[in-house]
């Protein structure tokens, strides 16, 4: 114990206090509140009206909209990111921080103008919006409109997640393997995928999470049509614009829970993850 | 293998593969659609162009959100720093359920936070009805959009000022002091310059979020024409009345910040490891 | 297995680290690449390993004979152990050593028991016994090192190759595992090259030595032909401390201030630069002049806090000089600082332009 360290960082007590009182008044007004908010509302009615809300047949068709699209949307975006990771981890070549920023244009875009995007090319009056017509297929005001969206806006997750990572972790290991007669897939399987897997999971749950809470984007795209094409937020807007308060709540909060597994996992997965970027060489002993 | 070709040598498998699907991947989901953007407002005249961006409820717009995201994010800065502060610096109970917390803003769906601050702020929600009784309105006036967009930005600059703190060496504060430093001069003239790039980078990801900002601001903002409504649910309207050419024109405008936005923070993040790195 | 290196050259962007380079390995022994960093040493084991190629049409492998340039690291057979172990962090030590069997295909896959038994004979010849199921963070540098080679030996490799593996260790750390290192390869007998910067360790470890210095080969030979038999000034310089002198040839003689020494193998190189290395322990310390070669120096330091006895002194020409002697030498000679004393030669070498005698 050095208790000189501990004067020269010393605040005075009154400060401290009072700091700390300001980070939580900060805190407990604009994060603490609004979460609290949600659970009361939703229970207002009791627990009856709460669980009538969920289980009512179009909040149970959102419900199935909204897993449907992260399930398409995760799995994609897994691959994705794993293969973009693996490229730009593992080799050197020209232009990998253009590849690097492009992959993440989808977090500076507007979730709004993300559903733009793909009403110009598969709506109506869009590029391929006649051709579509005449295919009788429809993506835009359609399930797969919303995919397409929810795809674009979690596009990033895992990828940034794991490109860090494996530039970090670095070529050796890899290298080891191949000269002890690994394949490629053996390669990847048994020394790659081990060595990312709290990162690899914590990107995905952000990815999940992201995909089911997505609203701008999916209502840009979705057409609102109750019980076919309204994921969990958009059915919460429509129960809201409706003043049927309590219900939106309730659908809301399910979303809520979903949040606050999110964080759980990040707390749980902070510590392997740091372990993961461990780096060897600083626990040499005098000990053969 | 050429020497100043596109691509090192190397023995490890899976290059072109990878690469090649990502590449594919990329273009067919982010860099196709968003030219579509460019493309479209190339086909429209440029008469018609300006006439949409120039417009005075979409003008209004843009000092809406323009306004309303600066001022949250320069609340988020101040207020940012304290927390992020509070968190490194002191201890207290339930100190980790807190740092937990601080990512809230950004875990919760956009939706979800959007009725639940409305619900909050109106004059007969649990904050509002005390602002109501000193006459100050929240909802569905500006101060309600300047509200969802500081909860929204909340986490950026705690989490971009966080690491660095932490990483603040002790030595610098204790020699400070034994030359006599008192603690605001300490903190001041060695601490906070340390954190100044942090600050930024956190200032500039919570102003660009709060730009493109939908869900958590159109519920509480009540979408009055020329008082309360943002940028982008103008996109939305114009979408909604089938106007392409508008909605595209808006977004084109709005992705131009929004680029130039991003190549700011990347700077800035690239200028502050080389700082970092030479220290 | 004999290996050999032919006409390997490898540019990295604009940088040279390998210029022409042959090399032939002798079945059964144990070679080491010594030189400074970015003399290629690593670079050309890497490429005998596979993990690299030489530059397109300059250079090829041979295995036994056989070309092997082209082909996959994974069927060379080769051990390969790297500075910083490259340990799979996700595996325990027993995973780790088994990789190379278990990666095989299934038709040449061996069965569990042999894996387990083979992995188990490691584990007892690397003294790891009970750590089988340990991690590699779990464990010091020195363990990590044998773990590595372990798994190296386990495919029971042609060749094994070790790059700079004792560099990250404690200097006592490394002592020992250098001896084991050669006690291993004399009782397993498999053709090894080692890179080190370290030259104790090339000349305490290794049958024959390869001198390397920006991506040359200077000299090749066992440890007391290239120490005692230096073939170039950078050889000489790098193996060992050395004292240094400038001077010039003249009339048959090489002349380095007043030390001026017979040069027979000289004739018509009159004027030529030349350079005079004789090692600290070449050098006898005497009160007067002896009759050999020599030169007048006053004493400036006395170190005799060491294995040997270190006495520093300045020559009447202003350049430092280095002679070591033993203790029993140095009581004897009754020196100490201040004095001025006259310091002989009993070998050197002489460089001169572009010639070595």
């Amino acid at each position: 114990m050095r208790p000189r360290t501990d004067a020269a960082r010393h605040d005075p007590a009154l400060l401290r206090y009072g700091l700390i009182f300001v980070a939580l008044l900060f805190l407990g007004l604009f994060v603490v509140l609004p979460l609290i908010a949600v659970f009361a509302q939703a229970l207002e009615k009791g627990w009856g009206a709460y669980w009538a809300a969920i289980t009512e047949p179009d909040a149970l068709s959102s419900i199935r909209l909204t897993l449907l699209a992260a399930g398409i949307a995760v799995p994609l975006n897994l691959v994705f990111g794993l293969a973009a990771a693996w490229a730009i981890a593992e080799f050197q070549f020209r232009g990998k921080n253009v590849l690097i920023t492009l992959i993440d244009l989808p977090f500076a875009v507007s979730p709004v103008i993300a559903g733009l995007i793909y009403v110009l090319m598969f709506g109506a009056q869009g590029w391929f919006g006649p051709w579509l017509n005449q295919h009788d297929i429809k993506i835009i005001f359609a399930v797969p409109g919303i995919v397409l969206a929810t795809v674009f806006v979690t596009f990033p997750f895992v990828a940034r997640e794991l490109i860090p990572l494996m530039q970090a972790q670095g070529t050796e290991e890899e290298e080891a393997a191949l000269v002890l007669g690994a394949s490629g897939w053996q390669l990847f399987w048994r020394v790659t995928l081990p060595n990312i897997k709290w990162s690899l999971l914590y990107g995905v749950i952000l990815c999940a999470a992201r995909a089911m809470g997505e609203f701008g984007a999916v209502s840009v795209v979705s057409g609102h049509i109750r019980g076919e094409t309204n994921t969990m937020p958009l059915h919460v807007e429509i129960l809201y614009n409706e003043y049927n308060f309590a219900a939106a709540f309730a659908v809301a909060s399910l979303l809520a829970l979903l949040a606050l597994v999110t964080l759980g996992a990040k707390r749980l997965l902070e510590w392997k993850m740091r372990q993961d970027y461990a780096d060897f060489t600083a626990t040499e002993g005098a000990e053969g | 293998m050429a020497k100043h070709g596109f691509k090192r040598a190397s023995i490890l498998p899976g290059f072109w593969p990878t690469f090649g699907y990502s590449v594919l991947y990329l273009s067919l989901i982010v860099l196709v659609p968003l030219s579509a953007v460019f493309l479209k407002t190339a086909t429209a005249s440029w008469a018609h162009f300006w006439r949409t961006i120039s417009s005075p409820g979409v003008v209004a717009s843009y000092k809406l959100s323009f306004g309303a995201s600066l001022a949250a994010a320069a609340v988020n800065v101040v207020f940012g720093l304290v927390v992020a502060w509070v968190l490194v610096r002191y201890r207290f109970p339930g100190k980790r359920l807190v740092d937990a917390l601080v990512d809230l803003p950004f875990a919760l769906p956009t939706a979800v936070a959007g009725i639940a601050l409305t619900s909050l702020y109106t004059e007969h929600g649990w904050i509002g009805r005390w602002l109501a009784v000193v006459g100050i309105r929240v909802a569905f006036t500006r101060l309600g959009v300047f509200v969802a967009l500081v909860f929204i930005g909340l986490p950026f600059v705690v989490r971009s000022v966080q690491p660095v703190l932490e990483d603040v060496d002790p030595q610098m504060e204790e020699a400070a002091a034994s030359l006599g430093a008192s603690r605001w001069v300490t903190f001041s003239r060695v601490v906070f310059p340390l954190l100044r790039p942090a600050l930024l980078t956190g200032f500039a990801m919570a102003f660009a979020r709060a730009l493109g900002e939908y869900g958590s601001v159109i519920f509480i903002s009540g979408n009055m024409p020329m008082r309360t409504e943002i940028t982008p649910l103008l996109i939305v309207t114009r979408l909604e009345q089938y106007d392409y050419a508008g909605a595209t024109a808006i977004a084109l405008v709005m992705l131009v910040a929004s680029f130039a936005l991003l190549l700011g923070i990347n700077l800035l993040q690239w200028r502050s490891r080389r700082y970092a790195e030479a220290a | 297995m004999a290996i050999e290196a032919r006409n390997i050259s490898k540019t990295f962007g604009r940088f040279t680290a390998l210029r022409d380079v042959s090399l032939e390995v002798k079945e059964g022994e144990l070679l080491a690449l010594l030189g400074p960093s970015g003399s290629g040493k690593t670079t050309l084991l890497r490429i005998i390993a596979g993990l690299e190629r030489p530059d397109p049409g300059a250079g090829t492998v041979l295995f036994e004979g056989q070309d092997v340039t082209n082909q996959r690291t994974g069927e060379r057979r080769v051990g390969f152990v790297f500075q910083h172990y490259a340990l799979f962090r996700n595996m325990t030590v027993f995973e780790n050593i088994a990789f190379g069997l278990e990666v095989r295909p299934r038709s040449q896959r061996p069965s569990k028991k042999y894996i387990r038994d083979r992995v188990r004979e490691l584990i007892a010849l690397i003294h790891l016994e009970g750590m089988a199921d340990r991690y590699s963070s779990q464990l010091s540098g020195g363990q990590r090192q044998r773990v590595a080679l372990a798994r190296a030996l386990a495919i029971e490799p042609k060749v094994l190759l070790l790059d700079e593996p004792f560099g990250a260790l404690d200097a006592k750390v490394r002592q020992g595992l250098r001896r084991w290192l050669r006690r291993l390869h004399d009782e397993v007998h498999v053709t090894s090259l080692l890179v080190t910067h370290d030259q104790d360790e090339a000349l305490e470890v290794a049958d024959r030595v390869v001198v390397m210095n920006q991506g040359r080969i200077e000299q090749v030979g066992a440890p007391e032909e290239v120490f005692h038999h230096p073939a170039s000034e950078f050889v000489m310089d790098f193996m060992g401390s050395v004292n240094l002198f400038h001077g010039r040839i003249d009339s048959g003689k090489a002349v380095f201030g007043q030390l001026v020494l017979d040069h027979p193998n000289s004739a018509g190189a009159d004027g030529q630069a030349a350079r005079l290395f004789v090692r600290p322990y070449d050098l006898d310390i005497h009160p007067q002049h002896n009759g050999r070669p020599g030169l007048r120096a006053r004493v400036e330091r006395v170190q005799s806090a060491g294995p040997q006895v270190r006495v520093e002194l300045v020559a009447e020409t202003g350049e430092a000089v280095t002679v070591e002697m033993s203790h029993v030498q140095y009581r004897d000679s009754s020196v100490g600082p201040g004095d001025s004393v006259y310091v002989s030669l009993r070998d050197a070498r002489i460089f001169m332009e572009d010639y070595t005698i």
